[in-house]
């Protein structure tokens, strides 16, 4: 909190304020969650026969299946919406207009359709007997059309000098796209890429509507079938499925974060830039450095 | 055609359905999300780690399991008797408040530190350097993500569909119920979305250049 857009650095009052409202604020946080702990347990949903059902070996397996199943359908749509994006973006900055067209047609379709709409239209007039097919289908056309938004936008930001030398040099259109542009681009993109990754798995979920049976699936049937002295067993189910998938996701996510900070690591010994340094900001830039933050300008841009 | 003017009252109520739960659960989102946007931009630290918590929490966690634990757990744990509406709204809600705190605060991070500096060696209170030097820059930025945070919202709300919430989605099951084929209706609901996205995305850009500034 060193420097803040909002505070200044706090003076004796302003400490003692704010440990005033730390303490507040804590306790009540504190109260809420005593509470919620609180209503939870007279409930009883911490009694032991409320979570007696994961001693079972058929509930451990089916919860595993279900796992194996999100994993399955998640790994397929991530690999074919990668493809379909980097189809549609090449699409999108081709030459011919008619490709362009299309492909602009289909990426703001797609993007703009509720994915459980399209998934339950795919199940039932496609792939009526396979919702593992309906659900990887309808993450790929809904992924792959924002994964292709997310490529276009890396490969428009490598500067233009760049696409110009390489065409000066003899290149041709593909090489350039391959050799040069794409290598400097998947720099910029992949933790946009990766962060998408996360929606995809997350949305495997909807797998849960078309009776695939993915892990909440098979939470939801658990949840229905299992009958314990306190009623069904919604709240330890949720539980576990619900930290399985936060874990899952915040790895991803974790993955997503540390690329995006290696990627902001100098390339040639030069200081690394401060995180908003790119932004102009007047008055943080001492004027003495100016000249070289414009040579530094056209790279970057 | 047939099944759009057969059945328009069906499709009406879908849309209207759609409509509401977007409109409710928006402003849910944009009330919540501010809330925790302040939280973690205080100077307070239990605070910063609520909205923290909060936002970690719930963008990584699917909104399907969010709506079990609306429809299930909630009933059966805390708020007994509220309704299906009720309860979607609010899992949509919460689960859009996580996203619409990260707009928020990184509109705020993005205004240069040296204009509040000069707003407080101008004397200026925490109000008026907040109301005056710092929103109004941190409003521009935060307008583009509102607008697609606002259209996810409005796709997610076909979630409460699969939950006995009666909107777009739930046209399409019971159309498909009733034997049309699943081309021609998901022809219909597809352009009904687009309705609402288009309208909002243009409003958005409307709003966007109304507060766009040359500089």
């Amino acid at each position: 909190m060193s420097a803040s857009v909002l505070y200044d650095v706090p003076g004796p009052r302003a400490r003692r304020r704010n440990l005033l409202y730390s303490v507040v604020g804590g306790a009540a946080l504190l109260g809420l969650l005593v509470f919620v702990v609180m209503r939870l347990y007279s409930q009883g949903q911490f009694e032991s026969y409320m979570w007696d059902l994961f001693e079972y070996n058929g509930i451990r397996q089916r919860l595993l299946d279900g796992l194996v199943s999100t994993l399955l359908a998640f790994s397929m749509a991530a690999v074919l919406s990668l493809v379909l994006g980097a189809l549609l973006a090449a699409g999108r900055l081709s030459d011919h207009r008619p490709v362009r067209w299309v492909c602009t047609a289909v990426v703001e379709f797609f993007r703009a359709m509720p994915l459980l709409i399209m998934i339950f239209a795919l199940y039932l007039s496609v792939f009526t007997g396979t919702p593992l097919w309906a659900l990887v289908i309808g993450l790929t056309l809904y992924n792959g059309s924002v994964q292709a938004e997310v490529i276009r936008a890396g490969i428009n930001s490598v500067p233009k000098g760049q696409a110009e030398a390489a065409y000066a040099l003899g290149m041709r259109k593909t090489q350039v796209m391959l050799t040069v542009l794409v290598p400097q681009a998947v720099r910029a993109m992949l933790p946009t890429i990766i962060s998408q990754l996360v929606v995809t798995l997350k949305d495997t979920s909807l797998g849960y509507v078309i009776t695939y049976e993915e892990l909440l699936y098979a939470g939801g049937v658990i949840m229905r079938n299992t009958v314990t002295e306190g009623g069904n067993p919604y709240v330890p189910v949720v539980i576990v499925v619900g930290t399985v998938y936060v874990l899952m996701c915040l790895a991803l996510s974790y993955l997503a974060t540390w690329i995006e900070k290696r990627g902001r690591r100098s390339r040639k010994g030069t200081p690394p830039a401060a995180p908003d340094a790119s932004a102009p900001t007047p008055g943080a830039v001492p004027p003495q450095m100016a000249p070289e933050a414009a040579l530094e300008a056209p790279r970057k841009s | 055609m047939n099944v759009l003017l057969d059945h328009f009252s069906l499709f009406r109520d879908g849309f209207l359905g759609t409509l509401s739960l977007t409109a409710v659960s928006a402003v849910i989102a944009l009330v919540l999300g501010a809330l925790v946007a302040a939280c973690r931009v205080s100077p307070v630290p239990p605070l910063r780690a609520f909205g923290t918590m909060w936002v970690t929490l719930l963008r990584n966690t699917p909104l399907t399991l969010l709506f079990l634990v609306a429809i299930f757990v909630v009933p059966q744990v805390f708020f007994p008797g509220l309704s299906y509406y009720t309860l979607s709204v609010w899992a949509l809600g919460c689960y859009t408040s996580a996203f619409v705190c990260e707009a928020l605060r990184s509109g705020i991070n993005t205004v240069p530190v040296g204009q509040a500096e000069a707003a407080r060696s101008l004397g200026m209170t925490f109000g008026q350097t907040l109301r005056l030097i710092v929103l109004p820059q941190a409003g521009r930025t935060v307008v583009p993500p509102m607008s697609s945070i606002l259209i996810a919202l409005t796709k997610n709300t076909s979630l409460a569909g699969a939950f006995n919430v009666f909107e777009l989605f739930g046209a399409q099951k019971t159309l498909s119920e009733l034997g049309y084929s699943i081309v021609v209706i998901f022809g219909w609901i597809a352009l009904a979305y687009l309705i609402i996205t288009l309208t909002l995305s243009g409003l958005f850009r409307l709003l966007e250049n109304r507060l766009a500034v040359a500089r």
